[in-house]
């Protein structure tokens, strides 16, 4: 018998041996889930977050434990959902948004289930509500931030609206996102369609471009690396970003600052707003009406602002006081139809990127 | 170029005459059941998810797309997106090897004070997220940055950047599988060719040379794969205006949701991938030989002679400025506080793990689930890589229709790194999803997926040693009576083990840097330190930020630190030959 031969042998029980621990680890961990029917599985995207007494009290009111599996951005996120329909990961998703859900339901996605609590959320949140597929759960909106300090300087004031941006004591000052792969930019491209109209965004941006914008790639570079009152050395006093971004950049700062070193332009928002719904072909519905119930219960409501830096859904949940007190409240933001998103996006970021970045 | 002329058909001629009928067969099963498992892994877990996903784009509604699929093919910006896709990825390939091997020369061959902290180090931009490390780099090369300020000069928005980057992170696949194998080379040869009259270079070129060249070919080939699917280092240093094939990838699949248009592209990035596999085939295919390999740590000296000291210096000056400076950025901004230099950062992080919240993840337990995952990653990469390159080692009847078959294998084990993870990911979603293969929810598919990356590795950097083993050697290890077994452990394994370590190195590398397909999988909740560094960098503010360059400098020393202890584990046990 050759060497190699018993070589072979020998690698092969190794690699046999291996796959089969392996695959012992791998049941262990399915088959102690997936057939308690007291686990109840939430769908979601990497941004999501709740503090530990919030989901420890729905465990204690319903029994239901909460796994929680997400998956990538918000698109990707709701991609997954989509190319799983029939078959879901879990009996929830959430953070399917405007901009994302037509795709959603076009697919199929959601059983119908009205949430308790429902009458708490405002009328024009409830996007889908002859069917209710979907609960919206929160709403957030893109603006341009600023930087305070960098106005008191210059003793100007700093921007409030979308024409304010073309001006052109704020040339050179902005910095935005890639409309093509980050949710802020796309936000703020969507945020000027519905202001300037399905003809009129065009020429806007054109007047941008020459008014200086500067476009990278994510929100991380514009907000980090651009940013001039963002943590990291930029010199951009502009940036599109989040209204909630100033209370979260002073939530955890010793002693609590007089005001947030940011600020919102708000006449340049553009609403987004979250939906939760319960996956078709769940596992466990009955267990999913209920975390729905959750999601819009006063006690996650409230949570919220502080976990993703969003605003509740329902009118009557109380803000915590750093939102209040940093935030912006945006009264008249920018929204758009989603069906009308869904038609539209793909040629409006191809026009957008040859506008702009060519 | 040496083109091995006379060696071509001694190599054809060989096998026919010089081998025995019953036990060329013999081989042939041996390696069948050597592949048996690789085939296996590889067409569960990359085979089946990418055909599948890529099937249902090119069927999408029950038809095939190939009208889609033409108009995909004459769009002017997707040619454009390819060209620059592949030059960039050939241009970074070339500007690694000429920047890295010198120093992959001064590791196997010198010794001096802080080598093994060094060899170590090269490694950590590997796993770090690609954001901070672009942070890092805008830091020196753009707007304000250090050259800015210096000289004026920026670069970033510009190619440099991103050719610069890429040298960053691939400077140690070079210096790694390269400096393991020539380390392990016989100085004697070049010497005895010089003696015999040869000049330094021609002794370089005709003794080191070939047997460098098939180590030089796979790490140039890793190399070119890895910046060809580039993505965020392309993004953030050039800026929007530069897209590689990865970035329309994604957003076709995971923004768009155009299946079909992805399908395209993904096929589209195959096909390139493939001609250059091919032709990474073509040159190694007859360059290798059996080598006489010798103990690493008898091959090293201390440098001799100004010539030697100068290269040291040389390689140690490109190091600082191009390893060490940009990890010295992030290391400086997670201490630079608000009120002053410290340790608050780290402070934050430790009271916020306290704190309670899902979204905040605790440090040491990032950590452990880095390690753990990064540890199942290797122990996969290494059964299935290990036993993939050991199918690969017999190469005598490499030719003909069977080793057309061989080397077809070899090329489908490196397509996983040519390959989009959003293609592997969302492949994975849509077939891993029925028992017995309902892996979907299972933390296994993560150090899954990680080994699908991790295995190129392995075989890329023990082929070459693997091959070198000369054969004459095992048989007189049977002859003198040892028993097979032992004759492995006594033959393969002392000579191998180095590569060994290697690869486990960057497999466990690899994994510690978790931002493949892994990123597009619904995952149950065990945040590893990249992800926890994304979620901190995803909030607004100067002390998250400061926290997720803390958290940064952590991972930073988990790996240097990991593959310290690994480089120990070889000088621990090299002691027994």
């Amino acid at each position: 018998m050759n060497i190699n031969l018993r070589r072979a042998i020998g690698t092969g029980l190794a690699a046999v041996l291996g796959a089969s621990v392996l695959a012992a680890c791998g049941q262990d961990s399915s088959g102690g889930s997936a057939q308690d029917s007291k686990t109840v599985t939430l769908v979601t995207h990497d941004s999501f977050a709740a503090s530990k007494p919030v989901l420890a009290a729905f465990t204690e009111q319903t029994g239901y434990k909460v796994k929680v599996l997400r998956g990538g951005d918000a698109g990707a996120a709701v991609n997954q959902a989509v190319l799983s329909q029939g078959n879901p990961q879990g009996d929830v998703f959430f953070g399917v948004d405007n901009t994302l859900l037509s795709r959603a339901l076009d697919a199929g996605l959601f059983t119908p289930y009205q949430a308790k609590g429902l009458d708490q959320v405002p009328e024009e949140l409830q996007l889908d509500k002859a069917r209710h597929r979907v609960t919206p759960i929160d709403t957030g909106e893109i603006c341009v931030n600023y930087d305070r300090a960098y106005f008191e300087r210059r003793k100007t004031a700093p921007p409030e609206t979308f024409d304010d941006l073309l001006k052109p004591e704020y040339k050179n000052l902005l910095v935005t996102e890639n409309a093509a792969t980050s949710s802020p930019g796309l936000g703020f491209l969507l945020g000027t369609a519905a202001e300037k109209g399905d003809k009129g965004w065009q020429d806007y941006w054109k007047k941008l471009r020459a008014n200086g914008v500067e476009v990278v790639d994510g929100w991380e570079q514009a907000y980090y690396d651009r940013f001039s009152a963002g943590g990291g050395k930029g010199d951009k006093p502009l940036v599109v970003s989040y209204a909630s971004s100033p209370p979260a950049g002073v939530l955890e700062t010793k002693p609590l600052p007089e005001e947030a070193p940011t600020g919102v332009a708000t006449g340049t928002c553009f609403r987004q707003t979250e939906f939760a719904g319960l996956l078709t072909g769940a596992k466990n519905e009955k267990g999913g009406k209920a975390l729905l119930d959750f999601l819009l219960s006063r006690t996650f409501q409230e949570d919220l602002p502080l976990q993703m830096f969003v605003n509740p859904a329902r009118q009557d949940a109380k803000l915590p006081e750093v939102f209040t007190r940093y935030g912006a409240r945006i009264d008249h933001p920018a929204t758009l139809a989603p069906e009308k998103i869904a038609e539209n996006r793909e040629q409006w970021v191809e026009q957008w990127s040859s506008l702009v970045l060519r | 170029m040496v083109l091995a002329g006379p060696e071509v058909s001694a190599a054809k001629a060989e096998p026919r005459g010089a081998r025995p009928a019953p036990r060329a067969r013999g081989g042939t099963a041996v390696r069948l059941a050597l592949m048996a498992l690789p085939l296996a892994f590889f067409a569960v877990f990359f085979g089946y998810p990418v055909a599948a996903i890529v099937g249902r784009g090119l069927r999408a509604g029950g038809h095939w797309q190939l009208g889609q699929a033409a108009d995909v093919l004459a769009d002017p910006d997707v040619l454009r997106v390819l060209w620059f896709t592949t030059w960039q990825a050939l241009a970074s390939t070339a500007l690694t090897l000429l920047i890295a091997l010198p120093a992959a020369y001064v590791f196997a061959r010198f010794r001096f004070p802080g080598k093994e902290v060094l060899r170590a180090v090269v490694v950590v931009p590997f796993v770090l997220p690609t954001v901070v490390v672009g942070s890092a780099f805008l830091a020196l090369l753009g707007r304000g940055g250090t050259l800015d300020e210096l000289w004026g000069v920026r670069l970033d928005t510009t190619v440099w950047a991103i050719l610069l980057a890429h040298v960053f992170f691939n400077y140690a696949v070079v210096v790694r599988t390269v400096g393991g194998l020539w380390a392990q080379l016989d100085p004697r040869q070049e010497e005895a060719a010089r003696v015999l009259g040869a000049g330094r270079l021609a002794a370089w070129r005709r003794v080191t040379l070939p047997a460098l060249a098939p180590s030089v070919a796979a790490a140039a080939l890793m190399v070119f794969l890895f910046t060809f699917t580039s993505f965020g280092a392309v993004q953030i240093l050039g800026g929007p205006r530069y897209a590689t094939l990865e970035v329309e990838i994604y957003r076709q699949t995971a923004q768009l949701l155009d299946l079909p248009a992805a399908a395209v592209l993904t096929l589209v990035q195959f096909a390139a991938v493939a001609a250059i596999l091919a032709l990474h085939a073509w040159t190694v295919r007859r360059r290798e030989t059996a080598l006489k390999l010798v103990d690493a740590r008898t091959t090293a000296h201390r440098p001799r002679g100004a010539a030697q000291w100068a290269l040291l210096w040389g390689v140690l000056a490109v190091i600082a400025v191009l390893v060490l400076l940009p990890l010295g950025v992030l290391v400086e901004r997670s201490l630079a506080a608000p009120g002053g230099y410290g340790f608050a950062f780290y402070e934050a992080l430790s009271s916020a793990a306290a704190g309670g919240g899902t979204f905040v993840v605790a440090p040491l337990e990032a950590v452990w689930n880095s390690l753990r995952y990064a540890a199942a990653a290797t122990a996969i990469a290494l059964v299935i890589g290990g036993s993939a390159a050991a199918a690969l080692t017999r190469r005598a009847e490499g030719t003909g229709r069977r080793g057309r078959l061989v080397r077809g294998f070899d090329a489908l084990l490196m397509l996983p790194l040519g390959t989009s993870a959003v293609t592997v990911g969302f492949g994975f979603l849509i077939t891993l999803d029925e028992p017995p293969l309902d892996l979907r929810s299972s933390w296994l598919l993560v150090p899954l997926a990680q080994a699908l990356v991790g295995v190129p590795f392995v075989v890329r950097t023990l082929l070459p040693v693997l091959r070198a083993v000369d054969e004459r050697l095992r048989e007189a290890a049977a002859v003198l009576g040892a028993s097979p077994l032992r004759a492995w452990r006594e033959v393969d394994l002392p000579l191998v083990r180095r590569a060994l370590l290697v690869a486990a190195g960057f497999a466990f590398a690899v994994s510690l840097g978790e931002f493949g397909a892994t990123v597009f999988i619904a995952r149950p909740d065990n945040p590893t330190l990249p992800v926890a560094v994304a979620r901190l960098l995803g909030r607004a503010g100067e002390l998250n930020y400061g926290q997720a360059m803390a958290l940064s400098t952590i991972l930073m020393l988990v790996c240097a630190g990991s593959l310290l202890a690994l480089e120990r584990l070889r000088t621990d046990r090299s002691g027994e030959f």
